[in-house]
C-alpha cells in the first residue's frame, strides 16, 4: 500500500514538472506576442508624439480659421478642413446607399452560382486595389468623360468608389452574423424577402454596418493619392459656395462643382516647401488627421458596443 | 387500421424530398393529419421527421436546390401546397411554425406577436392590440407580460420565450401549427407548461409536432407516426402505437431496444 502511494507521488512530481515545462511555452509566446503588438503600437505612438512636438506651436484657433498663406505663421487649415468635410459628405451620400444595397443583395437576393461567386471574389479584391488606380479611373471617367471637373463632386465620388468594398464587406459580414433561426422565424410568419430585409436584417445588422461605414470614411479622410490624381488644388484661399443659403431654396449645390483641397493634400503641400516653418504646419495637420481618424474609429467601436448590447442571440 | 373519427385537415401523398446535392431524405411518405388533433412524429435522429415537418411550410424553399416530389394536400380546399404555382408565402400564411430553440425577434414582446399581423396588412391599432392580447392569452403568457409589453423579448426566461413564439405563431389564426421539438431546449417545468399549452391549443388548431422524446409523444398526441431513414414505418392512434404496435421496428424503438 505504501509502495503504491510512493509511486503515485513520484508520478505526480513528474506530471508537475511536465506541466511546468509546457507552461514555459505559454510565457514565451505571451512575451513574443506582446513584443509584436508593441512594435506596431509604439511606432505609431512615437510618430504621433513626434508630430505633436513638431507642430504644437500651431494649435490655436487661427490655425482652423485662416486660409493658407505665404507666411507660415499665418497659414491655416480653413479651406482644407471645409474641403474634407464636403468631400466626405459626398462620399457618404454615395457610398452608403450603394454599399449597403450591394451587400444586402449579395447576401439575401443573389442566386448562389458561378456568376455571384465571381462578383464576390471581385468585391473582396477591390478592397486591395491601390488607391492611385482609383484616382486614374476617376480622372478618366469623372473628369474627362463625364466632365464633372476637378471638383468636390469628383473627389467625393472617387473616394466613394474607394471605400465601397469596405462598406459592402462590412454589410455582408454583419448580415451573416444574424443567426439562421431568427431569419427562419421571420419567413415562417409569412414575410416576403423584402419584409425580412427591411423589418429584421437591416435593424439587426445596423451596428456592424455603421461601424464599417465609419471605418471606411476614416480611410477616405486620409487618402491623398487619388485626390491628387484628379487634380485637387494645393493652394486655395477661398471657400466653396455655402451649401445652405439664407434665402429660398435654402439649399444650393454649386459647391459640388467648386475647386477644393483636403487635409492630407494641404499637409503634403506644406511638407514639400523648402521653408522649415511650413513643416511645422504640416506636422500640426498630421496631428489633426490622426486625431480625427482615431475619434472616428473610437466612435465606431462605441456604437457597435452600444447597439450590440441590446441584441443577444 | 386508421381510425376515422376526425376529418382530415391535410395529407401527405407519396412525398419524396431531396436535399440540394441529391440526398433523398423522404421516401414515399403517406400520412393524414387529422383536424384539431395532435399528430406526433417520432424516430431516431436523422430519420427525416424535421425534414418532413418543414415541408408543410415550405421552409426548404429558403435554400437553393431542394426538391419536393409528391403532394401535401390541404383540406377542405384541396390545394396541393407543394405545387409550383403555390407561393410558399401563401402556405406560411396558413401554416405557422414553432422552432426547436426559442427564437423571438430582438424586438419588444408586443412587436414579436404583432409581426405576423403586420405582415398580413393589419394597421388598425385597436384590432392589433386585441389580437396580440388574445394570442398571448392563448399562449398562457398574458398575465406574466401584460405590464411589460414594450420590453425586449430577450428579458423573458427560456420557457416564456418559447410561449412567446407560440403566441407569435398563434396570432395569425393558422389552420395548422408545426412544432419542431419545441421543448428540447427547455427545463422540465417549462416543458410541462408547453405540453399543457399544446393540449389546450388543439381545440382551436391542428397540430403537427416533431419530438425525440417518446414520453412526450405518448403524453400529448392523439396520433403518432414513427419514421426511420426517411420512411414512414407506422402510423396509428397514439394509444395503439405505444401499447401494441403492429410493426416490429416500431416496437423496438418504443421499448428502447433501438435508437
Amino acid at each position: 500500500m505504501s509502495e503504491q502511494q510512493a509511486s503515485t507521488l513520484k508520478d505526480l512530481d513528474a506530471v508537475r514538472a511536465m506541466i511546468r515545462r509546457h507552461k514555459l511555452n505559454d510565457y514565451i509566446f505571451a512575451i513574443v506576442g506582446l513584443l509584436a503588438l508593441m512594435v506596431g503600437l509604439l511606432t505609431l505612438l512615437t510618430l504621433f508624439i513626434d508630430l505633436v512636438m513638431d507642430g504644437y506651436t500651431r494649435f490655436n484657433a487661427g490655425f482652423f480659421t485662416e486660409f493658407p498663406s505665404r507666411r507660415a505663421a499665418h497659414a491655416g487649415l480653413l479651406s482644407a478642413w471645409v474641403g474634407s468635410l464636403l468631400v466626405m459628405l459626398v462620399t457618404a451620400v454615395t457610398a452608403v446607399p450603394l454599399g449597403v444595397a450591394a451587400g444586402v443583395y449579395l447576401e439575401e437576393y443573389a442566386p448562389k452560382n458561378w456568376f455571384s461567386d465571381i462578383i464576390e471574389i471581385n468585391v473582396t479584391n477591390l478592397a486591395g486595389v491601390p488607391s492611385i488606380i482609383y484616382g486614374l479611373l476617376a480622372l478618366g471617367l469623372f473628369v474627362y468623360i463625364l466632365d464633372l471637373g476637378q471638383s468636390i463632386l469628383t473627389a467625393g465620388l472617387t473616394l466613394a468608389l474607394l471605400i465601397l468594398p469596405v462598406v459592402i464587406v462590412a454589410t455582408r459580414e454583419s448580415i451573416r452574423a444574424i443567426p439562421v433561426h431568427i431569419r427562419e422565424a421571420a419567413y415562417a410568419v409569412g414575410a416576403t424577402k423584402w419584409q425580412v430585409v427591411s423589418d429584421h436584417i437591416l435593424h439587426y445588422s445596423f451596428g456592424g454596418i455603421l461601424t464599417g461605414i465609419i471605418i471606411g470614411m476614416a480611410r477616405a479622410l486620409g487618402e491623398t493619392a487619388p485626390v491628387i490624381t484628379i487634380g485637387a488644388l494645393t493652394f486655395i484661399a477661398f471657400l466653396p459656395p455655402s451649401p445652405i443659403g439664407a434665402e429660398p431654396p435654402y439649399l444650393n449645390f454649386e459647391w459640388l462643382s467648386a475647386g477644393f483641397t483636403v487635409l492630407p493634400i494641404q499637409m503634403f503641400n506644406w511638407l514639400s516647401r523648402p521653408d522649415h516653418a511650413f513643416h511645422v504646419n504640416a506636422a500640426a495637420t498630421g496631428v489633426v488627421i490622426i486625431v480625427v481618424t482615431l475619434l472616428m474609429n473610437g466612435t465606431a467601436i462605441w456604437l457597435r458596443y452600444r447597439i450590440r448590447k441590446n441584441i443577444k442571440w | 387500421m386508421q381510425p376515422n373519427n376526425a376529418p382530415i385537415k391535410a395529407e401527405a401523398r407519396n412525398l419524396n424530398f431531396y436535399y440540394n446535392g441529391g440526398h433523398k431524405a423522404l421516401k414515399g411518405v403517406n400520412l393524414p393529419i387529422y383536424e384539431k388533433k395532435i399528430t406526433a412524429l417520432i424516430g431516431p435522429s436523422g430519420c427525416g421527421k424535421s425534414t418532413f415537418l418543414r415541408c408543410f411550410n415550405r421552409m426548404h424553399d429558403l435554400y437553393p436546390g431542394n426538391q419536393y416530389e409528391g403532394q401535401i394536400v390541404m383540406h377542405p380546399d384541396n390545394t396541393n401546397i407543394l405545387a409550383k404555382g403555390v407561393d410558399p408565402i401563401e402556405v406560411r400564411m396558413r401554416i405557422s411554425m414553432v422552432f426547436q430553440k426559442p427564437n423571438p425577434f430582438p424586438k419588444s414582446i408586443y412587436e414579436n406577436v404583432a409581426y405576423g399581423l403586420r405582415v398580413r396588412g393589419e394597421t388598425n391599432k385597436r384590432d392589433m392590440d386585441n389580437k396580440v392580447e388574445q394570442a398571448l392569452r392563448g399562449a398562457a403568457l398574458w398575465d406574466e407580460v401584460k405590464d411589460r409589453l414594450n420590453e425586449v423579448a430577450f428579458n423573458l426566461s427560456g420557457g416564456q420565450q418559447q410561449r412567446l413564439c407560440i403566441a407569435r405563431a398563434l396570432a395569425t389564426d393558422p389552420e395548422i401549427m408545426l412544432f419542431d421539438e419545441p421543448t428540447s431546449a427547455l427545463d422540465p417545468i417549462a416543458t410541462a407548461s408547453i405540453e399543457e399549452l399544446m393540449s389546450e391549443l388543439k381545440d382551436k388548431v391542428t397540430i403537427l409536432v416533431v419530438t425525440h422524446n417518446m414520453q412526450q409523444a405518448a403524453r400529448i398526441s392523439d396520433y403518432t407516426a414513427y419514421m426511420y431513414l426517411g420512411e414512414l414505418i407506422e402510423f396509428d392512434d397514439t394509444d395503439i402505437m405505444f401499447t401494441k404496435p403492429s410493426r416490429r421496428e416500431t416496437e423496438d424503438y418504443i421499448t428502447g431496444k433501438f435508437g
